[in-house]
């Protein structure tokens, strides 16, 4: 009999680790197939427009057989690159506030503005943009206001909670003798901050502004309502530009054979672009201890 | 002002210098004035983050919730009343099936990394790696690679299923996240008792671990709401955009951020949209309250632990 329980009770763990070791391979797998297909998707088409027309070519004109995702390239970078411009000084500086100027209740009550700003979902920024931003900059500044400026700001907002998340966690884990050391030398709270804690965290802020411009450059919906989508190359910051997510969301609707090679070699593109990007911040983050 | 700007938050005293020559008091008033514009960029930067969160949220609700009606809540949707109830059932829906996928498996990983492996092993590194890859990728490429797998190559079409099987690979890793860290955060003591008493490693992750881990657990399922009900990227060439409720698993269905992006791909930004935005955020404002207060309870469990 007890012989026969104990039995029991090894299988029966036995099953359980089994079940829980294929649960941890589940994300394994999913990057796997992602890796996989996407590939499998991506690489025949670029082969067939060949390397150089598809990442320097400048025409995108699928009724013509021309795929050329250079001026979106650009266009993207523009975008993502705007975006930090605003949303970096502002979120390390919130993140300075809240790691080390807030009261209490005033810290707690914007943490929690801070992940209420994460959790509005991407169409809602895009329509405030759509109906707030853009014609305030046709108005004041000229053209249609579908632009890169508009594009940019509504970005640079949305990654505030990130930028603002990882630097203050960088700041937070700073050992609190560096600001005491400071403070007993006779410097004031602000050059503390600035001079000894600021240089301490720099490589966990990195680390924010990496993740700042991942989030930044693969965000589709809010950018594609707002930023025209010409495919061009822009001269000015109210022009409009294409992404390479407004590229894909755009088209894949209707996009048959090359045509929707060259969509999946977008995100392919795309995908790697994060990768690296995901690298860095992984090697980062390390670094600072974080 | 210039007594705030001088006087550290943090409660610390002044630190007082007597300048005795004019030049070290010159140094002291520039450092003084540099000290003072530090201080204001900061809480203006500060104060400019709540602005354009306060800014944003006031402006949609504004707007929007004059513009409801009972129309929009009208159970089938038509091209007058744009009604937004079909897409409101189906993003329920939506996220119960991608959480009835998503959260065994990532609940199952968790244990897994906690429980039954050795902190450092090259398996343990790899699923870390894919985990927070799977955390980075753009919802635009899991749009894709839902369209590519589940539509095309499982042959499920536009579907209830597809999109769901799509946001549970997006929320997979958010899922384990939380309830890794909730498991770690559980005491080593509560192992330690349960073992001596006598119970297998499997009985004490199903009676003393879970049990002790739950709200962390719950915080890591609002959070996945959350993402479910904002997605639209990874949906609109996965599920689809069909107004109605499915009949089955293999019908297509749209969820509201994904009604919320036929509207304005139609060309329709009247006063419709507004409502429906306005519900849209009046959601996610509900829900990240209710991620507050779960997560006030973890912090206070933790309290008493």
């Amino acid at each position: 009999m007890i012989k026969q329980a104990i039995a029991q009770t090894v299988l029966r763990e036995r099953v359980a680790q089994a079940v829980f070791t294929v649960a941890a391979c589940c994300c394994v797998l999913a990057v796997a197939l992602i890796c996989f297909f996407l590939l499998v998707s991506g690489i025949p088409a670029i082969a067939e427009i060949g390397v150089v027309e598809f990442f320097f070519g400048t025409v995108w004109k699928p009724e013509i057989g021309l795929y050329g995702i250079g001026y979106m390239i650009i266009g993207s970078l523009y975008v993502t690159a705007g975006s930090l411009i605003i949303g970096v000084p502002l979120g390390i500086f919130t993140a300075l506030y809240l790691s080390r100027f807030a009261t209490k209740r005033l810290g707690s009550a914007l943490q929690r503005g801070v992940e209420l700003l994460a959790g509005i979902p991407s169409i809602v920024f895009g329509f405030f943009g759509l109906v707030a931003l853009v014609p305030l900059i046709r108005m004041t500044m000229g053209g249609t206001g579908l632009s890169i400026l508009a594009a940019s700001v509504i970005l640079g907002i949305m990654i505030l909670p990130t930028i603002i998340t990882v630097s203050r966690a960088a700041l937070d884990a700073v050992p609190q003798n560096y600001y005491e050391g400071a403070l007993a030398l006779g410097a004031r709270h602000e050059r503390c901050v600035f001079r000894v804690l600021l240089p301490a965290a720099a490589s966990g802020i990195v680390a924010s502004i990496v993740l700042g411009f991942g989030r930044a450059i693969g965000e589709t919906m809010a950018v594609v309502m707002i930023v025209g989508n010409q495919v061009r190359l822009p001269s000015a910051i109210t022009d409009g530009v294409r992404t390479l997510t407004g590229n894909i969301i755009l088209e894949m609707g209707y996009a048959a054979d090359l045509h929707r090679g060259a969509l999946f070699a977008t995100a392919l593109v795309l995908f790697v672009f994060i990768l690296a990007i995901n690298l860095l911040f992984n090697m980062m983050k390390k670094r600072a201890g974080i | 002002m210039s007594d705030t700007a001088l006087t550290p938050a943090a409660g610390t005293s002044q630190v007082g210098i007597m300048p005795n020559g004019l030049l070290e008091m010159r140094a002291t008033k520039r450092a003084a004035a540099r000290a003072r514009l530090q201080n204001v960029l900061v809480k203006v930067a500060a104060a400019l983050t709540a602005a354009i969160l306060l800014f944003i949220v006031g402006y949609i609700l504004i707007m929007g919730i004059p513009h409801i009606s009972p129309d929009l809540f009208a159970f089938v949707y038509n091209s007058t009343n744009l009604s937004l109830m079909p897409a409101l059932i189906n993003t329920l829906i939506m996220i119960v099936f991608s959480l009835a996928i998503a959260f065994p498996l990532g609940l199952g990983s968790a244990i897994y990394l906690v429980e039954y492996t050795k902190r450092d092993n090259r398996f343990v590194k790899m699923i870390r790696l894919t985990a927070e890859t799977l955390a980075g990728i753009p919802s635009i490429v899991y749009g894709l690679f839902g369209l590519l797998f589940f539509v095309t190559v499982l042959g499920w079409g536009w579907s209830l299923l597809a999109g769901a099987f799509t946001l549970a690979i997006m929320i997979l890793p958010v899922i384990l996240r939380t309830s890794e860290e909730a498991l770690k955060a559980v005491p080593d003591s509560y192992r330690e008792g349960s073992f001596s008493l006598g119970a297998g490693r499997l009985r004490t992750v199903i009676r003393v671990l879970l049990p002790a881990a739950i709200p962390g657990i719950a915080a890591g399922i609002i959070l996945s709401i959350g993402r479910i009900f904002g997605e639209s990227a990874a949906l609109i060439y996965t599920a689809g955009a069909v107004a109605a409720i499915p009949e089955s698993v293999f019908d297509s269905a749209r969820t509201l951020s994904v009604h919320m992006w036929v509207l304005y791909s139609e060309g329709l930004h009247g006063d419709k949209a507004y409502a429906t935005a306005a519900v849209l955020l009046g959601i996610v404002v509900i829900i990240n309250i209710f991620s507050a207060r779960v997560a006030g309870r973890i912090t206070k469990g933790e309290k008493h632990a």
